[in-house]
């Protein structure tokens, strides 16, 4: 239980984590103009993994209905028919056995789960997310790590990097490697289709593809802590030139993302601003999973050890 | 001298815990002032803390099951609150407070409601039902008992001594790492759940010892009712995955107290581990929770309908079917690590296939109902509500059994409305089916119908009102516990899952409501037969509530639905059958070890957690020589005369005798 600054809010606390540790000379200014079409985001997907996930899903859903809906009626209605009250209803009270209904009720759930499962096979190997996906253009690369509490993004091909944004071509397929700088994490865009998890010391790979340009929600999708509800992102998809430009642009401005930058942007921070650097080290993802640097370092009010004070002051 | 332990501890900045903890301390101490005041120690010492009787343990159990409900379901009005005002806001729980709420949400409901709800009907009414007069180790059952009341004891101790774990209620590591979590929250859950999971591995043991080993002549397995069946299997696998637990806890209290590397990011510490070393307990938990609420609808539903349970054999293959199953499925839990195809595809059928066992179940009942004759009393509606609402959740809960649908659901608040679909609407409402179905037995009257059915119908409405709209957000990609959030489409369906909560506490209150105008009108609901229900199973041919002895001469059991076969035989002869001859019973002693026990247990996990050294060895010295003390006595048994039992023996017999003058041959 940390103190609660006087005048809690949004505001206040990303003020007061960017005077910590966010990036040199930016204010942070309130994003609501975030999230445009993230409307049921899972059943109006953008994307080629989305859309075969939301078939899978509605398939599933439909195929069980098709069991469910009958055996909820008849739960009603055999309760209301053989009510105690009605005088027209059968009773037979030794009635406990009937091979024929035996057979019925293993064979329909058995039969269904056995088509269920079928579905199951086929879209874990098809939808598996360390699978490329076909596709005539060769894959773009992103290093994606989770960070306390922000998500840092590296284009190795490219020589870029961002925080808390994400900026793909729309109608190529991204390949994800993923990692945590810290605790465990998810990275997930709802519209997109699946999510992963990343943790340290691991990579996970996560291939998608944005079927259209336009921008969506993006999240952690694992709680990872206090600064966890702030660990969104906004995806951008935009056509591969416009990409381009943003590469070039982005590689003309901001620091560069090195093994020292990186270690300062390590530092718990919450709802930090996106921001761009325009050079990322070689082989830094690398570095971060062979764990060649170390960990987040966690709460700095006070050293972690076994002494330390309980109840962690702001 | 107090180790961590220091005034920064007491949150005095923080309102809501301490007006919480004021409150609360403030009944507790005018409930003991007037205990104390009108002479009940006594009594409450004789007749509830040392009771080693099965029926007072599994009355405590629920006692200590309801009031654990109200805190949780406080927790969870809290979170449904701050989730409808933090809306392009911060709400009015900081992440520190929100982060401690849910995870103590989840621990509470699942520890310290829903296990002390079902372990507590099952040592009520297996004994009863199988026809013996205690449990194999009655002890043994006080100290489950108690060790699990230090447990819920500890994790209150932490609303306002220090805090709770900020790292959900199965505290995943790096997350609950030192580096991580430095405070004590983490601590807090983990010693109290060692210290109950001991308490539930015990009382795991000895219901396993006693439906294997004790039973009235004649009652075989396969003449067992249901409700021992889905007891037996329970508790096998209480007794097979509860180990699996502590010693995974263990671990990462290793990793805390001793800078060990299980779990930790550096020195080749494993957080994949943890995961399945947790859910390789977590999801047999699942079914030890729910495998009791299916053995209570099978007893309601057949009561209900005035007819034998549907395909028995059957229900006790599916039972045991998923006892088995429920060990082969735990990778569902993380499809989205990363773990590949096969594997993925192996546990998503797996997890399909317990389905089947599951709607087996489902369809006996309906046709249990089939051609009975069915009265829609409290316990009924309780069963009815399940059999729609579980079929629901079955429903979403095989959908996430499907990988790639997973990926997209898995974390989100799909799957938050799946599993309270199946714990709410299965485990909880089998509880409330079993509370109200046998509350006539273990008290001696029944309980007011009408709130009963008022509180059922507001459970039931509240439920769909605050989970549908869950569903929905899961689909709108709202993952879970989310302090904030600025996305608009998300604001709508929070504020009416709050509504839902809200006609949730109407149904809460209701039945608070009923339980006190049901004291008061206890002699009007007095309960004189002993079978308010034209019950089937042994449980009712005893008085209500039963003597300590339970049957003065133990039944013979010629076959299933052994108390419906002894009715029916009464009302051919129209005559009970003949008075047997009645002698002495021993029965065991009662014992403060279990209190005592726990009272170090508590004493001991507060300073394990609070680095109280010398306190820790002083309790555990203490909790020690209780066993041994408790190991050398010399007199465990008493005698009750025969007089005594006679007496009552005959008692029961003439309400018997007045019924059966009221009771038809059923054609």
């Amino acid at each position: 239980m940390m103190a609660v600054p006087a005048k809690w809010g949004k505001f206040t606390m990303r003020a007061a984590s960017d005077r910590r540790h966010g990036p040199p000379g930016r204010l942070i200014i309130v994003l609501p103009l975030m999230l445009t079409g993230c409307q049921a985001a899972i059943l109006d997907p953008k994307g080629f993994v989305g859309l075969s996930e939301k078939t899978i899903l509605i398939d599933s859903l439909a195929i069980m209905l098709a069991i469910v809906l009958p055996t909820i009626a008849a739960t009603l209605g055999f309760a209301w028919w053989f009510r105690v009250s009605n005088m027209r209803a059968r009773y037979w009270p030794d009635w406990a056995y009937s091979g024929r209904i035996e057979l019925i009720v293993w064979g329909i759930p058995l039969l269904t789960i056995m088509l269920l499962g079928g579905v199951a096979w086929i879209g874990s190997h098809d939808l598996d997310p360390a699978t490329p996906l076909a596709s005539p253009s060769s894959p773009l690369e992103v290093q994606g790590v989770s960070m306390d509490w922000k998500w840092l993004f590296i284009y190795p091909d490219q020589h870029v990097a961002s925080v808390n944004q994400l900026v793909i071509p729309a109608g190529v397929p991204v390949h994800f490697s993923l990692t945590s700088a810290s605790v465990m994490n998810a990275f997930f865009v709802p519209a997109l289709g699946s999510m992963i998890y990343t943790m340290n010391g691991m990579a996970t790979q996560l291939n998608l593809e944005a079927g259209a340009p336009g921008s969506f929600h993006g999240l952690s999708s694992h709680y990872s802590g206090d600064g966890f509800s702030d660990m969104h992102f906004e995806v951008h998809a935009m056509p591969a030139d416009e990409f381009q430009a943003w590469v070039a642009a982005t590689r003309n401005t901001g620091s560069a993302l090195d093994t020292g930058t990186y270690r300062h942007l390590m530092i718990q921070s919450i709802a930090v601003e996106p921001f761009t650097y325009k050079d990322s080290e070689a082989g830094l993802f690398q570095k971060i999973v062979r764990q060649e640097l170390p960990p987040g370092p966690g709460p700095q009010t006070g050293t972690p050890s076994l002494d330390v004070s309980p109840r962690s002051a702001h | 001298m107090l180790g961590k332990l220091s005034w920064s501890a007491i949150p005095f900045d923080q309102p809501i815990p301490l007006v919480a903890a004021a409150l609360v301390g403030s009944v507790i101490v005018c409930v003991l002032i007037w205990v104390i005041v009108k002479g009940h120690l006594p009594y409450l010492w004789n007749e509830w803390i040392t009771s080693v009787d099965h029926k007072r343990i599994g009355e405590m159990y629920t006692i200590l099951a309801l009031i654990m409900l109200l805190r949780g379901f406080t927790d969870a009005i809290m979170m449904r609150s701050q989730q409808a005002l933090a809306f392009q806001s911060p709400g009015y729980l900081p992440p520190e407070h929100y982060n401690q709420i849910f995870s103590a949400h989840g621990t509470l409901m699942i520890f310290f409601v829903a296990m002390p709800f079902m372990i507590g009907l099952m040592n009520f009414v297996v004994p009863l039902q199988l026809g013996i007069r205690d449990v194999a180790f009655p002890t043994l059952n006080s100290v489950g008992f108690w060790l699990t009341a230090t447990g819920a004891l500890l994790v209150n101790i932490s609303l306002v001594v220090g805090e709770f774990a900020r790292t959900g209620w199965l505290p995943y590591p790096p997350l609950s790492e030192l580096t991580y979590s430095p405070g004590v929250g983490p601590d807090y859950y983990l010693w109290a759940l060692e210290i109950s999971g001991v308490g539930t591995l015990v009382s795991g043991v000895n219901l396993v010892t006693t439906i294997l080993k004790v039973h009235a002549p004649g009652m075989t397995y396969t003449r067992m009712p249901m409700f021992c069946w889905t007891a037996l299997a329970s508790n096998l696998l209480i007794v097979a995955a509860f180990p699996i637990l502590t010693a995974t806890l263990a671990m990462l209290l290793l990793d805390r107290y001793l800078g060990f590397h299980f779990f930790t990011n550096e020195a080749g510490g494993n957080v994949m581990m943890f995961m399945n070393l947790i859910w390789a307990w977590g999801h047999p938990e699942v079914y030890i929770l729910i495998l009791p609420a299916f053995g209570v609808f099978s007893e309601v539903v057949a009561t209900f309908s005035g007819k034998p349970l549907f395909g028995y054999r059957s229900m006790v293959m599916a039972t045991m079917a998923i006892c088995l199953l429920s060990f082969t499925v735990w990778l569902h839990h993380f499809f989205t690590m990363g773990a590949g195809a096969d594997v993925n595809a192996i546990f998503g059928i797996m997890s399909m296939i317990i389905a089947v066992p599951t709607g087996v179940k489902i369809f006996n009942w309906l046709f249990t109902m089939y051609g009975g004759r069915v009265v829609f009393a409290p316990p009924m509606l309780w069963a009815l509500g399940f059999m729609v609402t579980f079929a629901i959740g079955g429903m979403t809960g095989v959908l996430l059994a499907v990988p790639p649908a997973d990926f997209v659901l898995h974390n989100s608040l799909f799957l938050v409305a799946h599993f309270h679909n199946v714990i709410i609407g299965g485990v909880l409402f089998g509880g409330f089916a079993g509370y109200s179905y046998w509350f006539p037995k273990a008290f001696g009257f029944r309980l007011h119908e009408g709130l009963g059915v008022a509180a059922f119908w507001c459970w039931l409405v509240g439920f769909y009102l605050a989970f549908g709209p869950l569903y929905v957000l899961g689909l709108e990609g709202m993952t879970r516990r989310m302090q904030h959030y600025d996305v608009p489409e998300w604001h709508p369906w929070l504020l009416a899952a709050a509504a839902g909560a809200l006609v949730i506490l109407a149904g809460i209150v209701l039945q608070v409501v009923q339980l006190v105008v049901s004291i008061r009108d206890r002699v009007e609901l007095r309960d004189t037969t002993g079978d308010p229900w034209n019950g089937r199973s042994l449980e009712w041919a005893t008085p209500s509530p039963p003597p300590a002895f339970n049957f003065p001469v133990l039944p013979h059991v010629e076959g299933g639905d052994a108390y419906w076969a002894i009715k029916q035989r009464a009302i051919a002869h129209a005559a009970l059958s003949e008075e047997p001859a009645y002698a002495a019973i021993e029965m065991p002693r009662n014992s403060p070890t279990g209190f005592i026990c726990a009272f170090f247990a508590t004493f001991m996990g507060f300073a394990l957690i609070w680095h109280i050294w010398w306190m820790v060895a002083v309790a555990a010295v203490g909790a020690f020589a209780t066993f041994v003390v408790f190991a050398w006595r010399d007199v465990p048994d008493y005698i009750i005369p025969a007089s005594k039992i006679a007496r009552i023996a005959r008692a029961n017999r003439r309400s018997r005798e007045l019924a059966l003058a009221n009771l038809r041959p059923v054609r």
